[in-house]
């Protein structure tokens, strides 16, 4: 029998991105606000400080600070004919645990997505038709516009110091950003940052093949800054060491260096480590969540009682939270009906590794110091002859050149022995690669459920992925590798390698931990779990934050979109409290 | 050092319960490379695993290897700790044969693989050359790695591919990690490539393109890992 703990306003499940910016909006509100995370709690100082925490090692190979699969994991299948298994360790994504989550460890590649992406169902079928779509794939609105959110966006960019240049701003054009980008209402808080030797190299091929080439947006300051919340940034020093590593120079946005410094010092704010919650609690009716159960470090189990409970964590645990709790009808693949675990989706990578002369120092680098082109996502092209639906950026990321991971070698270089030491000696200064980040539509077939055999720590089925990549997103990824390939070419390099995204969607290599869906915002409560202001539709103090409400996913890094949601849904969540209620009635 | 405490027994002890880098505050610089006790490998295995990473990072014409570096002694930290009990993994049954797609199912632990493997691939040089594997001829050496590597090698416990894969990302990382971890020795690692290390500030750098980085090499224990090890 659960213990019960006081009574709180808002209860968080998570305190990574969404949860900070959630618990920042509704103290302001005067509500009492409590976050509950599995992990640990974690801050610049003393976590993240420099050098400890440049260890290529304990970090990035060892995944020191990510969800330990011993104690939460998934099972995974290709599809519905096969068996799941458990993922046993972390391979194709990486999500968090403790404070902060995911908004540590990420690279800061801090994207708006195009206006279309919100609206893609009705953007397709005026431009090519219902029959464009292929069968099975789940095409859906999101509910909520570009134009709506763009506001939020630039809440969000300025909370966390982008720096970029911008490419429209109120529908002018403004030279050498992106000429795509929806309007924004105004310039970046920061300039871009300092250009690599790769970069350089990036921009003068990509206008050579074509392309329009612009600096990527960064949540790394190239200057130092002082949010709005007072918040002060230091300058990045381009160490090289954002990705899979906390930064040491309150450089890379993350909570802990945006918003907690503020957070943590209002009284009716409170936050616990080491507590996974376990169960979303509800009314005898089902109308009405009344809070959640929680195990703590102990073992002990607690009920937390709350007026509104707010999933914050990773997208695929806040499904695993509603399949568990019983809340919301569970997807059924084989009659299309549910919606809870429907339309999970991810994103298609591939990479081009160019070989060339001039010495790169790839180790001097930042998480999102890159350079790109938008030339080929969703709307920006005409992807009817190409028969496919969806698109992506290529850019080079000079993120770094940590040497177990970050090192790039010739198709035809030895894999061991002299050989390889001589590839790696004659390459490793001077290689870098050109990657590609494309779209993945959901698809009837692609979804998460409860796995009938394996269970976690606390007994509780393991959350079940069934997933594979469709020919549409082969047949877009393909040509995004061949458009990269375009500009490796005129990188006069001495030897390029293509390395397409082939076969089957594997669990093993890293890709991206841009999971997404399953339990998707919409404007139709048969085909979406949560209206467009991300609040259940048939529980009306139960909300969904993160990736887990994209309807599909876009071609671009997803946390820029989901802080805009965030603080989109924060709004709408100031009216409810207000006046309790669905704030959307199902046509 | 807990007096009357053996180096052997500390090492053992902090090595089941601290992070490698705490480890290393207890070893002296002599411990290292031929001379080395080793916590997790036996003689036989050792010889291995020396053996084994000298073919797949040579010291040659270029420099140092796999061995001067210290690659063994890494390993041997890795497997005794965390990483090598598999820690932080999932591993729970029941534990039926996956798709190529679907990961590692094996329900040994890497210490567990790489004990079972050492010993089925010294049995199979026995069978095959008369000889265990750290006593055969390079060329003989190369070939029992390259049917390890190809899958044509059948082991009794593991893929050989399975553990080749293993052996070959972790000889990679006692070669190119940090040198508080114990590989890496002198940087040698580092200076064949021409990583700095965690150098934290390229401010004034990052724009002189084409220009090669000429600061030395430095840890995260500074630029002299080994020496303040011995004064710790």
């Amino acid at each position: 029998m659960a213990r019960r703990r006081d009574p709180v306003d808002v209860v968080l499940v998570g305190f990574g991105w969404t949860a900070s910016i959630i618990a920042q909006e509704l103290t302001g509100e005067g509500l009492e606000v409590l976050a509950l995370e599995r992990g640990e709690y974690r801050d610049t100082v003393p976590d993240f400080a420099v050098p400890h925490i440049q260890d290529e090692l304990r970090y990035a190979v060892r995944k020191q600070i990510f969800e330990a699969p011993r104690r939460e994991t998934l099972t995974f299948r290709n599809n519905r004919q096969q068996r799941a298994l458990p993922m046993r360790h972390l391979g194709s994504f990486l999500p968090a645990s403790g404070v902060g989550g995911a908004g540590v460890h990420w690279n800061g590649q801090a994207w708006r997505f195009l206006p279309q992406d919100f609206e893609l169902r009705d953007f397709v079928e005026q431009r090519y038709g219902k029959n464009f779509i292929p069968e099975h794939m789940q095409l859906q609105n999101w509910g909520v516009t570009y134009d709506e959110l763009e506001p939020y966006y630039d809440r969000f960019e300025y909370l966390c110091g982008v720096s970029g240049q911008a490419g429209n701003i109120a529908g002018i054009r403004q030279p050498g950003g992106n000429p795509f980008e929806g309007p924004r209402r105004r310039d970046y808080p920061l300039p871009p940052l300092k250009r690599s030797a790769s970069t350089v190299l990036f921009d003068k091929a990509a206008r050579e093949a074509g392309m329009d080439s612009f600096p990527c947006p960064a949540a790394n300051t190239s200057e130092a800054y002082l949010n709005p919340l007072g918040v002060q940034m230091g300058k990045c020093t381009y160490c090289g060491f954002c990705e899979w590593f906390g930064c040491g120079n309150y450089s890379k946005a993350s909570p802990q260096t945006t918003i907690l410094p503020v957070l943590l010092k209002k009284d009716n704010f409170r936050f616990r480590t080491h507590c996974d919650v376990v169960r979303i609690n509800t009314d005898t009716g089902g109308k009405r969540a009344t809070g959640v159960n929680y195990v703590d470090a102990d073992g002990e189990t607690w009920e937390q009682p709350a007026e509104m409970v707010v999933l914050c964590a990773f997208a695929q645990h806040n499904v695993h939270l509603l399949l568990l709790s019983g809340i919301g009808k569970p997807y059924d693949p084989e009659t299309g009906e549910g919606v809870v675990g429907r339309n999970y989706a991810y994103q298609i990578t591939s990479s081009v590794d160019v070989f060339q002369k001039e010495i790169l120092n790839p180790f001097m680098g930042a998480g999102a110091l890159g350079q790109g082109v938008d030339n080929y996502n969703t709307g920006n092209f005409d992807h009817g002859p190409q028969g496919f639906i969806g698109g992506g950026y290529i850019a080079l990321w000079n993120t770094g050149g940590r040497p177990i991971l970050q090192h790039y070698l010739p198709k035809d270089a030895p894999h061991w022995g002299s050989g390889w030491k001589k590839a790696m000696r004659e390459n490793y200064l001077t290689a870098t690669s050109i990657a590609t980040h494309g779209s993945v539509m959901s698809y009837r077939h692609n979804y998460l459920d409860l796995d009938p055999t394996w269970r976690d720590v606390y007994g509780n089925p393991l959350l079940r992925l069934t997933f594979d990549f469709q020919p549409n997103e082969h047949a877009m990824s393909n040509f995004l590798t061949d458009r990269a390939t375009d500009i490796a070419r005129a990188m006069h390099a001495t030897s390029i390698h293509p390395k397409p995204r082939k076969g089957h969607y594997s669990i093993i290599p890293y890709q991206t931990t841009h999971n997404t869906g399953g339990a998707a915002m919409g404007d139709d409560p048969r085909t979406s779990f949560c209206n467009r202001y991300l609040q259940a539709w048939d529980m009306p103090n139960l909300w969904v934050m993160g990736a887990s409400v994209f309807p599909q996913n876009a071609g671009y890094n997803p946390t820029g979109t989901v802080g805009a949601l965030t603080f989109w849904a924060a709004e709408a969540m100031k009216r409810y409290i207000r006046r309790p209620g669905p704030l959307v009635m199902p046509s | 050092m807990a007096a009357g405490m053996s180096r052997r027994t500390f090492l053992k002890t902090t090595a089941l319960s601290m992070p490698a880098a705490t480890v290393l505050m207890g070893c002296s610089g002599e411990d290292q490379g031929e001379t080395a006790e080793y916590v997790f490998f036996t003689a036989a295995e050792a010889a291995f695993i020396d053996a084994a990473t000298s073919r797949l990072i040579p010291g040659d014409e270029l420099g140092p290897g796999a061995h001067e570096a210290n690659v063994p002694g890494f390993l041997d930290l890795q497997l005794a700790g965390a990483y090598g009990r598999a820690e932080r993994w999932y591993m729970k049954g029941p534990w039926p044969t996956g798709t190529d797609q679907q990961g590692f199912q094996n329900r040994l632990t890497p210490a567990g693989i790489y004990r079972a493997a050492i010993a089925d691939i010294d049995e199979y040089c026995r069978s095959t050359y008369g000889k265990p594997f750290a006593t055969l001829p390079h060329a003989q050496q190369d070939d029992v790695l390259k049917g390890l590597e190809a899958n044509k090698v059948k082991l009794r416990h593991s893929p050989a591919n399975t553990f080749f894969a293993l052996l070959w990302q972790n000889t990679q990382e006692g070669f190119l990690a940090d040198p508080v971890y114990h590989g890496n020795r002198d940087f040698i690692g580092w200076k064949l490539i021409g990583f700095p290390g965690p150098r934290y500030n390229y401010v004034g750098e990052i724009e002189d393109y084409g220009k090669p980085y000429k600061m030395p090499c430095v840890s995260l224990a500074g630029r002299h890992p080994d020496r303040s090890i011995r004064e710790t």
